[in-house]
């Protein structure tokens, strides 16, 4: 199949970019759309044209890395399918595709269709996880966990932490991927000591990430590769009104 | 064969107390020399990677006081290619009250390594095996758990009891984002610093020990050199030398290389494993081979047509027209059989011209009969997630079509030698997870690579490298010392070398030459003529590479090409020492497999008599120097591994 | 937000059901509308809980509208580069109205004051004859107020069709199980205010209620 491609070019984070458009031929159908962006890349390597730079890793939709809005939708048509496991079988021939980055203030572009993502970080570094020191942990089955809680906590831990729901999010809002872990961590008899300051620190540091406030549009879980539901963010703010309750 | 390498002294590790298995870990902790919390302040620790076996020991480093540095090539530490780990994570708890124990656990993995790894180092692993688990249920890691809400395990890869604990297929995923999470906290504390998008490009050595890395960070282009009391790789291994296989795209052996380059010995580069359960290439411009959880060989039945060049679609073959060779030749595991001898009996089908699908590399992985037998519903409660990723990869319906599969390099048991502290042999280096070579022998089971990863990180480690940094701290360092400017000067030099060919091919298409290479002489099956042809192929290929390699753009700012261009330089020198070192070993064991090395019946034959040994190379920049280790087996007693 | 919302949301209630006193005839209707004047009488004096009802209301809506200022303005700063190419929904259409559909509405309840409060733009300027005004408002010579009363009251709809269930998620009220069962409640309520609010107008134009 042939195809036109748009794709955002940026130098670099300083540059103001523009969308660009490149013919590309004999794509196979069975191409992942990454393989189709290699194809590209090796043409332009040779033409001497700076290959488009994007961001990738396992390209088994698991490591989060790849992060590609296609026809304005973050990872493509595919419903639960990450940018690197969506194939070309699902474009038709003589179509015109859109390539750009996330789009989010706290995920500045870094160059062409890669963004730092650090500030998903910054999130868990606030209180993402259980103090547990190694070597101090009890039994393992010191503490058992309900099976359907240890269910809905491994749900929400399959956050892949790719972004889709911050680039999806009318509002930029990170709140899908922070309601996923304060989701995993608070379902676990182990994550119960730091609840309340976890919830209440990781949502200041999303504020102060520059993210956008959650208005609940749904955008989010509609692309998330990984289904992440929307009741995780219900959630949050359940655990955030405890928290304040409980603080103040 | 000599003039490819030659005989050195052999190495001995002596870390190792003697006497009972069972206690020597414990007698090694007693023995070590302690740092006092006071002065752990001021001693400093480079972590380069943060898989589970990087991130865990940073992060444990980073709690017991020490000053870390952590770096990763990728834009988060959460994103490391454990996290791509589907099966579970081995450990000796008996829960299950099926006759598991630390020694049954160190029995099987030392006999399914073939016995070509240290029996001190594998009954370590399987001691720390429990307190895995421990920690990583203490952080949150969601393991699957029973209706009693206690944790759920099952039997993997052969294995005769039930001691694989597991988070649906995405155990490595979770365990990551506990050792992540983990790292993120002392991050927050202020013990870690962390550098991502940074990429180790040299070792930095001075006075003979290791005391720092030259970075590029990779966004801005810039070249630093990063000091510490001690360097600590965990850089994963180096599957990726064959272009096509089930790691990331951005897995590489450079911070590996470069250390062996500058004295740390590579021990067994040839032994690396092949997964028979990944699906087929399906064209020329395959970037990548995915894995299918090999828990699909419970229920699927493997076939392939009992004509060659058979083209009809499997539905119209009928059943006395179909081979079920893996239930035809081993009649007693049947489909499963381990990984090595699946992925052998699938090329060997392949090779007679009976392989299915496009290129006639793949055979049929059916599910016919388990629905039939099961029903549709139950075959899709137990792998719906891989049916559907399978469709999403191919298009194909494998409720209605049989899958096609075929071998993938998986995972490299060779690596950094170490001896049982971890410690390479260079002073200060250590190295641990997949980038060292110590606990999987020449094949590694199912569900064993987690476990070695945390054992390292959070258990081993940690432990060993206060006996080292006691001596410390060493004497400040900068810029100005001749060696560490040498460093940095090979790393800018060699960027510039690269970036100055401008030829007319690609990095990728060296890459892609070199893992065809690979893969036919150096893959599931080597022979001695092959091996040879192997090794001046590679040789001619790596000459043309710096000759005609087109790299585009410059050094500053964000370069993938460039990135790239280093990581390929670099599998050229270790695709030619994995070829000696396969040539050089003659017989076959485990993911080893010489053909002039076989049973009458076509399987594997060890030489104990001849290759009872570890194989730890010396770079000299011309032919390597072997170092044999001796390996001694006083607890398990090597025998031959029969699956009929 | 989702506080000043639920605090409008229940004066939309009260409102809406007393409006729908209309069809039991002028005078009950009229009667209704001084009863409003006089609650809490003798000790409040006239028009009283009105006026306290209406100062609520007002802090209700500032608050409302000054949350969704905030929240607008802090979505703009966090997506300061447009995309390109933006398919509009992937979830639902009401929620992605919101803003407009806010200001939509807001446009109107000033017109709906100066309309069917102060009179300023309704043909029986009488304050005390309250049927006399709904009947002349909603003619079919003003089919043009019917219209934008219509418009509005729909837009409503949707704002409380994803409003309601947004709230109660903000409040950590929805799960998994609850989740369609909330969403069908904000469904029904908006309906039901909707269908309450345009049965009036509709009445009148129909001849139903004179």
């Amino acid at each position: 199949m042939s195809l036109k491609l748009r794709i955002w070019r940026q130098a670099d984070a300083r540059d103001k970019g523009s969308m660009v458009t490149y013919q590309l031929q004999n794509v196979s159908p069975d191409m992942s759309f990454l393989e189709m962006l290699d194809v590209l890349n090796e043409r332009l390597t040779l033409d001497g044209e700076d290959p488009v730079a994007f961001d990738h890793d396992c390209r088994e939709g698991i490591c989060g890395m790849c992060s590609l809005v296609i026809n304005g939708v973050p990872h493509g048509p595919e419903k639960a399918t990450t940018t690197c496991q969506l194939h070309m079988r699902h474009f038709s021939d003589g179509e015109t595709i859109d390539i750009e980055p996330w789009r989010a203030a706290a995920f500045p572009v870094v160059k062409d269709l890669v963004v730092d993502r650090r500030a998903f970080d910054k999130i868990i570094q606030a209180g993402g996880f259980i103090s547990a020191p190694t070597g101090s942990a009890p039994d393992a089955h010191a503490a058992p966990v309900p099976k359907a809680d240890a269910d809905a906590a491994f749900e929400a831990a399959t956050c892949i932490g790719c972004g889709a729901c911050v680039a999806a999010c009318p509002n930029g809002s990170g709140m899908l991927f922070t309601a996923a872990k304060i989701t995993h961590l608070g379902l676990l008899p182990q994550g119960q000591p730091e609840r309340d300051t976890r919830v209440i620190d990781m949502l200041h540091a999303h504020d102060e990430a520059g993210f956008g406030g959650c208005t609940n549009t749904g955008e989010c879980t509609s692309v998330c590769p990984k289904g992440i539901p929307l009741e995780t963010i219900s959630r949050l703010n359940k655990d955030y009104r405890k928290a304040l309750h409980a603080a103040s | 064969m000599t003039d490819y390498y030659s005989l050195g002294d052999p190495v001995a590790d002596t870390k190792a107390p003697d006497g009972p298995i069972e206690t020597r870990w414990e007698r090694r902790r007693f023995g070590a020399k302690l740092v006092n919390p006071a002065n752990k302040r001021k001693l400093s620790v480079i972590v380069v990677g943060t898989g589970l076996a990087g991130g865990s020991a940073a992060a444990t480093l980073g709690e017991l006081g020490y000053q870390v540095k952590s770096y990763c090539y990728q834009d988060s530490p959460r994103r490391a290619h454990s996290i791509a780990a589907q099966g579970g994570i081995n450990a000796a708890k008996n829960y299950r009250n099926d006759g598991d124990s630390v020694h049954r656990l160190f029995y099987d993995t030392v006999k399914g390594g073939d016995f070509r790894s240290r029996e001190s180092n594998v009954h370590r692993l399987a001691q720390i095996s429990v307190q895995i688990i421990d920690q990583c249920v203490a952080q949150g890691v969601p393991f699957a758990r029973e209706y009693g809400g206690l944790l759920d395990t099952r039997s993997f890869g052969g294995a005769q009891v039930s001691r694989t604990f597991y988070a649906r297929g995405q155990t490595g995923q979770q365990l990551l984002l506990g050792a992540y999470q983990a790292l993120e906290r002392q991050i927050a504390a202020g013990t870690v610093t962390m550098h991502d998008r940074h990429e180790m490009l040299e070792l930095i050595i001075v006075d003979g020990r290791a005391r720092g890395i030259v970075v590029r960070d990779l966004v801005t282009g810039e070249i630093t050199t990063e000091f510490a009391d001690a360097v600590v790789l965990a850089s994963g291994g180096y599957g990726n030398v064959f272009f096509l296989s089930t790691n990331a795209k951005g897995c590489n052996v450079t911070a590996s290389w470069r250390a062996h380059r500058k004295g740390a010995l590579f021990a067994n580069p040839c032994y690396t494993q092949i997964h028979p359960t990944c699906i087929p290439v399906s064209g020329d411009h395959q970037s990548k081979l995915t894995l299918m959880s090999e828990s699909l060989r419970n229920d699927g039945r493997v076939w392939v047509p009992k004509a060659k060049g058979d083209t009809r679609i499997p539905a119209d073959i009928p059943e006395d027209e179909r081979d079920y060779y893996l239930e035809r030749i081993y009649p007693a595991f049947g489909n499963l059989v381990p990984r090595d001898i699946a992925s052998r009996a699938a090329k060997n089908v392949c090779d007679e011209g009976r392989g299915v699908g496009p290129g006639g590399l793949g055979v049929y992985l059916d599910f016919a009969a388990a629905i039939g037998r099961l029903g549709r519903d139950a075959v899709e409660a137990k792998y719906g997630n891989l049916f559907d990723m399978y469709q999403r990869i191919t298009g194909e319906d494998p409720y209605t079509t049989p899958m096609r599969i075929y071998p993938a390099v998986h995972y490299t048991m060779g690596g950094l030698w170490v001896d049982y502290d971890l410690q390479s042999s260079i002073p200060g280096l250590f190295v641990i997870g997949e980038a060292n070579f110590s606990d999987h022998g020449a094949n590694r089971l199912g569900a064993s690579a987690l476990m070695q990863g945390l054992a390292d990180g959070y258990f081993v480690l940690p432990n060993t490298i206060g006996d080292y940094l006691a001596a410390g701290p060493f004497p400040k360092l900068d810029g100005e010392n001749a060696e560490v400017a040498a460093a940095r000067k090979q790393v800018e030099d060699r960027i510039e070398k690269l970036l100055s060919i401008d030829g007319d091919r690609t990095v990728d298409s060296f890459h892609r030459e070199l893992g065809r290479i690979m893969w036919e002489y150096c893959g599931m099956e080597r022979t001695d003529a092959g091996l040879r042809k192997a090794i001046s192929e590679i040789r001619e290929l790596k000459a043309e590479f710096w000759q005609r390699v087109k790299v585009p753009g410059d050094g500053e700012g964000l370069n993938q090409s460039l990135e790239r261009a280093g990581r390929v330089a670099d599998f050229f020198e270790l695709a030619e020492l994995m070829c000696i070192d396969a040539l050089h070993r003659e017989e076959s064991c485990g993911g080893h497999f010489r053909a002039e090395s076989q049973t009458e019946d076509g399987e594997a034959q060890r030489d104990d008599e001849r290759y009872s040994y570890v194989a730890a190379w010396e770079f000299t920049g011309d032919a390597p120097v072997l170092h044999k280790e001796d390996l001694t087996f006083e607890y398990v007693h090597p025998s031959q591994r029969s699956y009929k | 937000m989702a506080i000043s919302g639920a605090a409008l949301v229940l004066f939309l209630l009260a409102h809406m059901i007393g409006n729908l006193k209309i069809f039991f005839g002028a005078d009950a209707f009229d009667h209704y509308a001084h009863w409003l004047r006089d609650i809490g009488a003798p000790m409040l004096p006239h028009s009283g809980f009105l006026w306290i009802q209406r100062v609520g209301l007002l802090v209700a809506l500032v608050l409302h509208i000054w949350s969704a200022a905030v929240l607008t303005i802090r979505a703009r700063k966090a997506r300061p580069v447009k995309y390109a190419h933006r398919k509009p929904v992937q979830g639902s259409y009401a929620a992605r109205t919101m803003r407009w559909g806010g200001v939509i509405v807001f446009l109107f309840v000033v017109y709906h004051i100066l309309d069917l409060t102060t009179r300023h733009l309704n043909p029986v300027a009488d304050t005390s004859k309250a049927h006399a005004a709904v009947a002349a408002d909603f003619g079919p010579d003003r089919w043009y107020v019917t219209a934008f009363y219509t418009l509005a009251v729909v837009t409503l709809g949707f704002h409380l069709r994803h409003g309601i269930w947004s709230a109660l998620q903000t409040l950590g009220v929805s799960n998994a199980r609850r989740e369609r069962v909330l969403k069908a409640v904000a469904f029904a309520v908006a309906f039901v205010i909707c269908a309450g609010f345009l049965a009036v107008p509709f009445a009148v134009l129909t001849g139903l209620v004179k």
